[in-house]
């Protein structure tokens, strides 16, 4: 999109510039986003050193992470270049150097499209392997939901990788998009992801977000809205572990909803569960409502599940309000240990420690899965979450005896 | 054969200035189809016992022994000893969220009895057990315990109690928070345990309303972490007239 598209668009909106943390200024041009030093707000829960450099300056071109599409008909899936209008048609612009970079750089670009009225009778899927460590890679991916079409886009991404991707999606007008994405990595990944969604008018967004494995794995999650009546729906699911041989997990999720349109709604609900020395997760929800914003409605809820000494479980949610006629708002954040009354009262009716933890952890998740309500990957999505408690719950705990 | 047998026992629990015994010697024997009930002021130690018989991590036995049916109690883990035929109907039961009482009670039978239920017949047997308890069949969706109102909880204790069918039953103030109707309906319950062959039953309470209902061979008078009085279900009389007060003082003295 040029400049001009965007000031019209942006005058359209009657947007007002907001002088706030939760929006920094964004820029096409790398020069613009100096490596971060780990000091920023934004960067001060990551590990920087563990990266790989993706934060600076690594190479972007390596080609070990593939793709590979399951689509049913009437879906588009094609390469682009760097030219194509299709990018930038989300109005993502880059708010750090990492998804500045891979906007110039990306070795791989590729479009996702569902034709105007189109509804999908199976998901998308899009596997997305590595191959190894060595050598980052980078994609950017447009997926477009036309208007009023109806569609799922599942991506899981597994195997060994260093990789930094963006994308972008469009949900037209009237449009009901789903975009999964499960983060099954091998321990060794490294992943800096940022997904930005433009909400069309009365269109419905669901974004879930299940991210299991991997060294460092973060995800800039945002959404705006291009009219009234939109809603976004954010989920997510994270398991941190902390006995890898890479250092424990960590898992970053910064979320941030900008209410940009009037009667629209969103709804962000994550749930985690950490468990080992050095498992870490991160979660910023940030939710602005802007003054043309009214008649909005907004939630958002975070909570952690700490089973085990050592795990750190960060949770910042923020919600910034600029104009007083909405129709609701709240927030809420809480982080709790391992329940030992649970357990007992699981184990008096001959339940064992194991099975009982298992069965608590389970019962965490529970009310989210059936939230996600993606009946083509729900099964695949209990075996994965039963198959990672199965891993980490599973596993003898110390003081397990009585 | 079901005998559950407490020998001069003593529970501590750790508070801020050290351990502080709360059980200072408890001997009791629950023979074979036998119905004790104890009966003492708030902070005697009842619960201290109920939850010390089940295992729970917070009290420390210092002293003295449990066994079932000869078996050293005290050396099983807490599902062990479910297992080994002992359960304990929570005063507090907790809420699991997210586990559905169909799940948790599946899961439940399927350890006890080290296999899994038939299908068919297990649902069947579920429905009568919360049928009979008078919770509706909806209630098996729900999470174990959460959103219950204290009645609920209690009657959904009791239908456990009935499902896993234990060799004994401690029953820790199942009678507190239940009007009239729902008290007849648990002691319903507890009646058509009691009425099998051989089960023994520990009925804690506060009140003798309860007795009523279920008529205990044993009442012991619980003060001050010790037995002070026992007798036969005319003790419970006599409470009912004049309260724990003299036990309270004597401990005291
Ligand atoms: N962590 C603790 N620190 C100090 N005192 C404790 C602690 N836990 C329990 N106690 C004390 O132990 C005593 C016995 O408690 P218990 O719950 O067994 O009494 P109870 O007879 O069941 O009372 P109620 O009729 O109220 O149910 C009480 O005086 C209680 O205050
Ligand atoms: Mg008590």
């Amino acid at each position: 999109m040029t400049d001009a598209a965007r000031a019209s668009v942006e005058s359209a909106l009657e947007l007002d510039k907001v002088d706030s943390h939760l929006h920094p200024e964004g820029s096409f041009d790398v020069a613009d986003h100096p490596v971060p030093t780990g000091r920023e707000e934004v960067w001060r829960f990551t590990p920087l050193r563990r990266l790989r450099d993706l934060h600076a300056d690594a190479d972007l071109s390596g080609t070990s992470v593939g793709a590979e599409a399951d689509a049913p008909d009437g879906v588009r899936i094609e390469s682009i270049d760097a030219d194509s209008p299709l990018r930038g048609t989300s109005g993502f612009v880059p708010v750090d150097r990492v998804s500045a970079r891979v906007w110039h750089e990306a070795a791989r670009r590729y479009a996702v499209t569902v034709p105007r009225e189109t509804e999908l009778d199976a998901p998308v899927f899009i596997d997305v392997r590595g191959t190894g460590i060595e050598g980052a890679s980078s994609t950017h991916v447009v997926i477009t939901a036309e208007p009023h079409s109806k569609a799922t886009v599942v991506f899981r991404f597994l195997g060994s990788a260093t990789l930094a991707d963006l994308t972008e999606i469009v949900v037209g007008d009237g449009a009901q998009l789903t975009v999964v994405s499960i983060d099954d990595w091998e321990d060794d990944a490294v992943h800096l992801g940022h997904r930005h969604a433009k909400v069309g008018r009365d269109a419905t967004f669901k974004h879930v977000d299940v991210s299991f494995g991997g060294n460092v794995v973060r995800h800039d999650t945002t959404a705006e809205y291009s009219g009234p009546g939109g809603s976004v729906e954010m989920l997510g699911m994270y398991f941190a572990d902390g006995d890898t041989d890479h250092g424990g997990q960590h898992i970053e999720h910064r979320l941030f909803v900008d209410h940009t349109a009037p009667n629209t709604r969103s709804n962000v609900v994550y749930k985690g569960a950490l468990q080992g020395e050095g498992a870490h997760t991160v979660w910023i929800g940030n939710v602005l409502i802007r003054k043309v914003a009214e008649g909005i409605e907004t939630y958002e809820e975070n909570r952690n599940l700490v089973l085990t000494d050592g795990c750190q479980a960060d949770s910042v949610p923020n919600l910034e309000i600029e104009t007083g006629e909405i129709e609701g708002a709240g927030h809420a954040s809480a982080t709790g240990r391992f329940d030992d009354e649970q357990l007992f009262y699981l184990r008096s009716r001959g339940i064992e420690e194991n099975e009982a933890r298992r069965l608590v952890v389970h019962g965490f998740f529970n009310d989210l899965i059936r939230k996600i309500d993606v009946p083509a990957i729900e099964a695949k999505l209990t075996e994965t979450v039963e198959a990672e408690l199965a891993k980490n719950v599973l596993k003898a705990l110390p003081g397990g005896d009585r | 054969m079901s005998t559950l047998e407490i020998k001069d026992l003593h529970v501590t629990v750790e508070t801020e200035d050290g351990a502080k015994e709360i059980l200072k010697g408890v001997t009791l024997t629950i023979k074979d189809g036998e119905t004790h009930a104890i009966m003492g002021p708030n902070g005697s130690g009842k619960s201290t016992l109920a939850y010390s018989i089940a295992g729970h991590p917070k009290y420390t036995v210092t002293g003295g022994s449990v066994t079932l049916d000869g078996d050293d109690v005290l050396a099983m883990s807490v599902d062990e000893r479910a297992r080994a035929g002992l359960f304990l109907a929570m005063q507090y039961p907790v809420e699991v969220p997210g586990v559905s009482v169909a799940n948790f009670l599946r899961t439940a039978k399927t350890a006890i009895d080290g296999e899994a239920p038939k299908l068919r017949t297990w649902v069947k047997d579920v429905n009568g057990a919360l049928e009979r308890l008078d919770l509706d069949s909806t209630f098996s969706q729900r999470s174990v315990n959460e959103g219950f109102s204290g009645g609920e909880k209690k009657r959904h204790e009791i239908a456990q109690l009935e499902l896993l069918n234990p060799k004994v039953a401690v029953l820790d103030e199942t009678d507190s928070g239940l009007d009239i109707d729902a008290l007849k309906v648990v002691s319903e319950g507890v009646n058509r345990f009691r009425e099998q062959e051989g089960k023994g039953v520990l009925l804690i309470t506060h009140y003798t309303r309860i007795l009523r209902y279920i008529e205990p061979d044993f009442v012991h008078v619980f003060v001050n972490g010790r037995i002070a009085e026992q007798g036969g279900p005319e003790l419970a009389d006599q409470l009912e007239a004049e309260g724990y007060d003299k036990y309270v003082k004597a401990a005291a003295v």
